[in-house]
């Protein structure tokens, strides 16, 4: 308040309120209070008709005064009283002058809307992503068409990267997880059956839910967090960059050079990745067997191989195939969809691995379902 | 300009939207063969997103655009592709594809739409690059460039087909003023001996005037084209104060 009353004074004179301005204004220092102190003056009655602003020395400045200025121009002009900047320093009235006259820029309006009005627009947003999810199946099959019937682009070269990076760069950490699972796995069992003794069928136990469900299911989590995530983000990015419309001017679909080797690529490589994943979750298991249990190397990998039959294995491959199909089409429609600004990127990719873990969980329930109709 | 010369674009009662949001409406020109013809107009007039129009990444709201004499559907995908294949489109910000080198992003249309064996595609990237100043850095990925040579990289890659017609946006933005000073006298000479037309979005008065021989003036305050024709023509003739103080840049109004 000491400050301020240093830099402003407020006088009125009949219908005039003179304010001098004095001292160094500084935007650090804070903002003076104009509102009320005008509103006070005015309150004193009688009409008053202008404002003018002196300069009682003014030091040093830097955008404080102009935004106080504006400040006090907006009352005035709010209630119709004039107002006069003549006495203050040139420089001060050239950059009002300027940030008066710059030409307003044209946007979008941007309305709130009322609850009904958001009930709606999600609606109609949830309708348009199904849609849109719709139309990606369509596209994608057209383009596996054309690309089979040898009308479509498809890169080889690319297409081998991507099998690189789905198939061998993926095998550490599903191979890490995987054989933790069959530890996990095995070490609950080893506990519950040599209560009864059943030391033995910690074989059994690991080596068919690791066939039929775990091995399938741990590559697809890792693979939706570590691949479907990529392919949003590598796509998303690329529509950012306008590079997906420079392909689409070039002629060259998007569907065709980008989702669809994507998809064939972790759908062929889901299958290699799931005989991996089961082969080193059984083997995590024998490690928690050998060294808890009384079993040998020989009885627990012949225990195992009773344990599981080829349909089981079949299984859990078949349906790997179809989770890699679900991940590689969850990241690329994400990305396909996603929106123009950087945020929007992230978004996609967290999209993805929503959408392709909800979509996994689904499916597998989905074949537990039917393989226990057909009694398999 | 006589008036039989090739009509290569018409554009007729063009509105322009996203969703409810009208960026330019009722847009009427015609680009003849030849012609090196300039979209101008304020920051965030609609300038790219004409461009996105005529090159089919958005569809009309209300209106027509012809290329030659066939009308543009952006929903007929075949008749599409065969029309872009004779384009060539350099993007704002370049949009080169960044999993691949300058050289790659070069032959890649050539690759699709060629026979040509592989020796001479790169000699045919060799040269496009060396055209725009970039020879020796076509095993270079986009990412390790400056925002300039992208630019340039995408004009080459624009280039690469030998379209009928190019589309540059503000392609130079960017660029210091001898490489835009040596862009000018490509796209002149484009159109000079290739006969290629040229639409090009640009705020550069200098290459507005050295390059322009047609053009239109879009309005951001009244949405929508206010003056065609070329830019000397705007300057000397054109009443409408938004054209004379964009072209005398904003000193007269
Ligand atoms: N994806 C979008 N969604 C909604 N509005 C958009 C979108 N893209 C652009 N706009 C709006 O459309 C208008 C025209 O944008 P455009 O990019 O065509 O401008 P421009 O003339 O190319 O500008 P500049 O010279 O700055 O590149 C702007 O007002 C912008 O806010
Ligand atoms: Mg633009």
């Amino acid at each position: 308040m000491n400050q301020e009353s240093e830099k402003l004074g407020w006088k009125r004179t009949d219908g005039t309120i003179v304010v001098s301005v004095c001292g160094t204004w500084n935007v650090r220092d804070g903002r003076p209070e104009v509102e009320g102190n005008l509103q006070r003056l005015l309150a004193e009655g009688g009409v008053v008709k202008k404002v003018i602003l002196k300069d009682a020395g003014i030091g040093a400045w830097d955008s404080a005064l102009p935004v106080f200025l504006r400040e006090v121009i907006r009352f005035c002009e709010t209630r119709g009283i004039e107002y006069d900047l003549s006495g203050l320093p040139l420089g001060v009235a050239r950059l009002l002058q300027l940030a008066v006259l710059a030409p307003k820029v044209v946007l979008p309006p941007i309305v709130p809307h009322t609850f009904l009005e958001k009930v709606g627009l999600l609606t109609l947003f949830v309708t348009c992503r199904f849609h849109g999810a719709l139309a990606f199946m369509g596209e994608v099959s057209v383009a596996f068409l054309r690309v089979f019937t040898g009308r479509g682009v498809f890169r080889g070269r690319d297409f081998l990267v991507l099998i690189e990076d789905c198939g061998a760069r993926a095998l550490p950490i599903v191979g890490l997880i995987s054989f933790l699972v069959g530890l996990i796995m095995a070490f609950v069992g080893a506990v519950q059956l040599s209560m009864f003794g059943a030391d033995i069928y910690v074989a059994n136990l690991v080596g068919i839910a690791m066939v039929r469900e775990m091995g399938a299911m741990m590559c697809a989590m890792v693979m939706a967090g570590r691949t479907g995530a990529a392919f949003a983000a590598q796509i998303g990015s690329m529509k950012v960059t306008e590079e997906i419309d420079a392909l689409r001017t070039a002629g060259i679909s998007p569907m065709e050079f980008l989702v669809l080797p994507r998809m064939v690529a972790l759908s062929l490589m889901m299958p290699i990745l799931c005989v991996f994943a089961d082969l080193i979750g059984i083997l995590g298991g024998m490690v928690v067997s050998l060294a808890m249990l009384d079993v040998t190397v020989v009885q627990y990998v012949h225990q195992t191989a009773e344990a599981i039959d080829v349909l089981s294995f079949m299984l859990g491959i078949i349906k790997s195939s179809v989770f890699g199909i679900i991940i590689a089409g969850s990241g690329c429609l994400r990305g396909m969809q996603c929106g123009d600004s950087s945020s929007a990127v992230g978004d996609a990719a967290t999209s993805a691995v929503v959408t392709s873990i909800t979509l996994i969980i689904v499916a597998d329930a989905i074949f537990a379902v039917t393989f226990n109709v057909l009694k398999i | 300009m006589s008036e039989d010369a090739e009509v290569k674009i018409d554009v007729r009662g063009l509105t322009m939207a996203y969703d409810d949001f009208i960026v330019m409406h009722d847009v009427d020109f015609k680009v003849q063969q030849g012609d090196i013809f300039i979209i101008m107009g304020g920051s965030g007039c609609g300038k790219s997103t004409l461009l996105r129009h005529l090159v089919g990444l958005m569809a009309p709201k209300v209106g027509e655009i012809y290329y030659g004499k066939t009308k543009f559907d952006v929903t007929d995908v075949r008749l599409r592709n065969v029309i872009l294949r004779r384009f060539g489109v350099l993007f704002q910000g370049g949009a080169l594809w960044s999993s691949m080198t300058l050289a790659e992003n070069v032959a890649l249309p050539l690759e699709l739409y060629t026979e040509l064996s592989a020796t001479e595609i790169d000699e045919i990237v060799r040269y496009k690059l060396a055209l725009v100043g970039l020879a020796g850095a076509g095993t270079r990925y986009p990412a390790e460039l400056s925002g300039g040579m992208r630019k340039r990289a995408g004009l080459a890659r624009a280039m690469a087909l030998d379209p009928d017609i190019l589309f540059f946006d503000e392609p130079s933005a960017g660029l210091d003023p001898v490489s835009s000073r040596r862009l000018d006298e490509l796209i002149l000479e484009l159109s000079a001996s290739l006969k290629t037309t040229v639409v090009v979005v640009t705020h550069e008065l200098a290459s507005i005037f050295a390059i322009g021989n047609n053009g239109i003036f879009l309005d951001a305050e009244s949405r929508t084209c206010v003056a065609q024709g070329s830019p000397e023509w705007m300057l000397n003739y054109c009443e409408h104060p938004n054209v004379q103080q964009f072209l005398s840049r904003g000193k007269q109004v």
